[in-house]
C-alpha cells in the first residue's frame, strides 16, 4: 500500500541519563515548538471563529471596559483628559496578565487527560497560554492607538521600548502561571479560587487609578509587596509616561519578572513528574 | 529472574529494570486544597501504598510482537504508560530505542470547531511530529481518511466514524519503531477494520515492534511470540505466547 517512512527522530530515551528536569524540559519544549505554534492557532482560531464580530472582540472588549471606567472614575482621580489613556494603558497589560493566568489553568485541567495518554512536554499549554496572550496584547494595541488619538494624548517614541515591557510582562505571568498550574494539577479547586484572588489583585494593583493613591497608605507597602507592580509599571511608563523608566524601574521589573519565572520553572519541572500519579 | 540484566543490546527496542510505580491512594479522596490543608493541620492526610508494578524487568527485541496479559487491574496500563513515557516510575530504569507510538484514543485532542485539516496540524504535533514532517504526509492522511470535501469543514459536522478515521489516519500516518495496540481496532465499519488491519501488518512486516494488550487468549497466541502475564504489579510468567497463554487460562478459569 502507502510507503511508510521511517519517523526522522530514531532517538534512545534512557531515563538513567536524563539531566536535570528543568533543562530536560526546556529542550523538549524546544523539539515541540511547532505544537506550540497549533496551540496557539488553536486558540485564536476557536476564539474568534463563531462570533460575528470576530477578532474586533479583543479590541472591543478593552474598549468597554475603559469607557464604563472613565465615565465612572474620570472625575474621582482628578485626570480628567488623559485617563482614559491611562487606562487602556493599564487594562491591557492587566489583562494580559489575568487572561493567560486564567488560561494556563484551564489548559492545564483539559490538558491533563491528553498527559494519561501521550508524551507531551508538560509546560506545553502554559507556555502556549502565554503565547495567545501576547498574539492578543498585539492586537489591542489597535484600540489603544486609537484612543491615544481620539483623546490627543500624546504618544512617545519610546513605546519603541513596548517589546521589553511584554517580554517582561510575559516572563512574570508565565513564571505565576507555571506555580499556579502545579498546585491546580493536585488540587483543581484552585481553578475556582484564584478569580477570587485576581479581583483582589486587580483592586490591590494601580490599575484604574494612579499609584499616588496608594503611596500613602500604609507608607506604600501595598506597592512594594505587590511583585505584579513594577512589572506593569514599566509597560505604562513606556506608552502613556512617555519617558524611559530608569535603570532602578528597569531593575526591578526585570529581576521580579525573571526571577518568577525562574522559580515557576523549576517547581513546575520538579513536580511535573508526578502530575500523571493524580488521576 | 535475574536482577542482574545485562545492558541494552543493540536489537533490543524496550529495556526496563527495576521497574516499581507505586501510587499513593489517600485514605479518603481529598481533592480539594482547603481539605488537604484542614487535612494536613489536624495530622489526618494518610495515604495507603499502592504497588501498580512491582520491580519489574522486561527486555524486548527489535521486530518482536509481544503480548502483554492479565486481569484488570494487574497493571497493564501502568505498564504501558511507563514504556510510552507518560508515567515516570517510581523507581528503575526505562530504555527506549525509537519512536513510540501511542494510537491515541482515536481523536483525543481533537477540537469541534477546527476544520478537519486543522486538526491533523494539531493532532500530528500533540504526536510530536513537526510542520515539514507534517506536510509530507498530508496528501497520504487524507486518502487513508477519505473524508473528501469535508475535511475543510468543523469537526463538529463529522460523523464519528468520519472521527475516528481521521484519527487513525493521523496516528498510522508515520511508522512508529515501537506500536502499542490497546485493544482499539473495535472501531468503524468493516472496511475501515480491514484498512487498519492492513496498516498494522505492513507495521509489522516493516520490522516494528509491536505491544499488544489484550483480554483475548486466542489473540495473543495466534499474533505473538512472546507475551508476559501481569499479576498485582508482578510479572508471573514470561516466555512463549502458548506457554503465557496457558499460564492465563489457568489463572482466570482456575484450571
Amino acid at each position: 500500500m502507502d510507503n511508510l517512512s521511517t519517523p526522522s527522530r530514531s532517538t534512545i530515551y534512557d531515563s538513567s541519563k536524563q539531566r536535570n528536569s528543568a533543562i530536560e524540559e526546556l529542550r523538549s519544549i524546544f523539539q515541540y515548538r511547532d505544537l506550540i505554534f497549533q496551540l496557539i492557532r488553536r486558540d485564536l482560531v476557536t476564539r474568534y471563529k463563531r462570533s460575528v464580530l470576530g477578532i474586533l472582540w479583543t479590541m472591543l472588549n478593552p474598549l468597554g471596559t475603559m469607557l464604563i471606567l472613565s465615565v465612572v472614575f474620570s472625575q474621582l482621580f482628578n485626570m480628567r483628559g488623559t485617563y482614559p489613556a491611562f487606562i487602556i494603558t493599564n487594562l491591557i497589560a492587566w489583562n494580559f496578565f489575568s487572561q493567560t493566568t486564567v488560561a494556563s489553568l484551564n489548559a492545564m485541567l483539559w490538558g491533563s487527560s491528553l498527559f494519561q495518554r501521550i508524551y507531551l512536554p508538560r509546560t506545553s499549554f502554559v507556555v502556549s497560554a502565554i503565547g495567545t496572550g501576547v498574539v492578543n496584547t498585539l492586537l489591542a494595541m489597535v484600540p489603544l492607538v486609537f484612543i491615544y488619538w481620539v483623546t490627543r494624548s500624546p504618544l512617545h517614541a519610546t513605546i519603541l521600548f513596548l517589546p521589553v515591557s511584554l517580554f517582561l510582562l510575559a516572563a512574570f505571568s508565565l513564571g505565576v502561571s507555571l506555580i499556579l498550574s502545579t498546585f491546580v494539577a493536585f488540587f483543581p479547586d484552585v481553578a475556582e479560587m484564584y478569580p477570587i484572588i485576581l479581583t483582589a489583585w486587580m483592586y490591590l494593583t494601580p490599575i484604574i487609578y494612579p499609584e499616588e493613591l496608594l503611596a500613602n497608605i500604609f507608607n506604600g507597602w501595598l506597592l512594594r509587596l505587590n511583585p505584579l507592580f513594577p512589572v506593569i509599571k514599566v509597560f505604562r511608563i513606556v506608552i502613556f509616561d512617555g519617558k524611559v523608566p530608569t535603570l532602578t524601574e528597569w531593575g526591578m521589573a526585570a529581576g521580579i519578572a525573571l526571577g518568577t519565572l525562574l522559580i515557576g520553572w523549576i517547581f513546575f519541572t520538579q513536580n511535573s513528574k508526578s502530575f500523571a500519579y493524580h488521576v | 529472574m535475574s536482577n542482574l540484566l545485562p545492558e541494552p543490546q543493540k536489537d533490543t527496542a524496550i529495556f526496563l529494570s527495576n521497574i516499581s510505580v507505586r501510587y499513593r491512594l489517600p485514605n479518603e479522596k481529598v481533592a480539594t486544597l482547603k481539605e488537604y490543608m484542614i487535612r494536613l493541620i489536624q495530622g489526618k492526610v494518610r495515604y495507603n501504598s499502592f504497588m501498580a508494578l512491582n520491580d519489574v524487568h522486561l527486555v524486548v527485541k527489535k521486530g518482536e510482537i509481544f503480548g502483554i496479559l492479565g486481569r484488570n487491574g494487574a497493571g497493564k496500563s501502568t505498564m504501558l504508560k511507563v514504556i510510552s513515557r507518560v508515567l515516570t516510575p517510581t523507581q528503575g530504569r526505562v530504555w527506549i530505542n525509537g519512536a513510540v507510538s501511542p494510537l491515541l484514543e482515536l481523536g483525543a485532542g481533537f477540537h469541534n470547531e477546527l476544520t478537519g485539516m486543522e486538526n491533523i496540524l494539531l493532532n500530528a504535533t500533540l504526536l510530536g511530529h513537526n510542520r515539514k514532517e507534517i506536510k509530507q504526509k498530508i496528501p497520504e492522511i487524507l486518502e487513508f481518511a477519505d473524508i473528501g470535501d469535508f475535511i475543510e469543514a468543523p469537526l463538529r459536522t463529522y460523523s464519528s466514524g468520519m472521527i475516528a478515521r481521521l484519527g487513525f489516519s493521523v496516528a498510522t500516518a508515520w511508522r512508529p519503531d515501537i506500536l502499542i495496540l490497546d485493544e482499539v481496532l473495535s472501531v468503524g465499519d468493516a472496511a475501515f477494520t480491514q484498512k487498519c488491519t492492513e496498516r498494522m501488518r505492513s507495521f509489522r512486516e516493516s520490522g516494528a515492534t509491536v505491544l499488544l494488550v489484550s483480554h483475548s487468549i486466542d489473540t495473543v497466541r495466534s499474533l505473538c511470540q512472546r507475551a508476559l502475564l501481569l499479576e498485582h504489579g508482578n510479572i508471573l510468567e514470561i516466555g512463549s505466547a502458548s506457554e503465557v497463554s496457558e499460564k492465563y487460562a489457568h489463572l482466570i478459569f482456575g484450571k
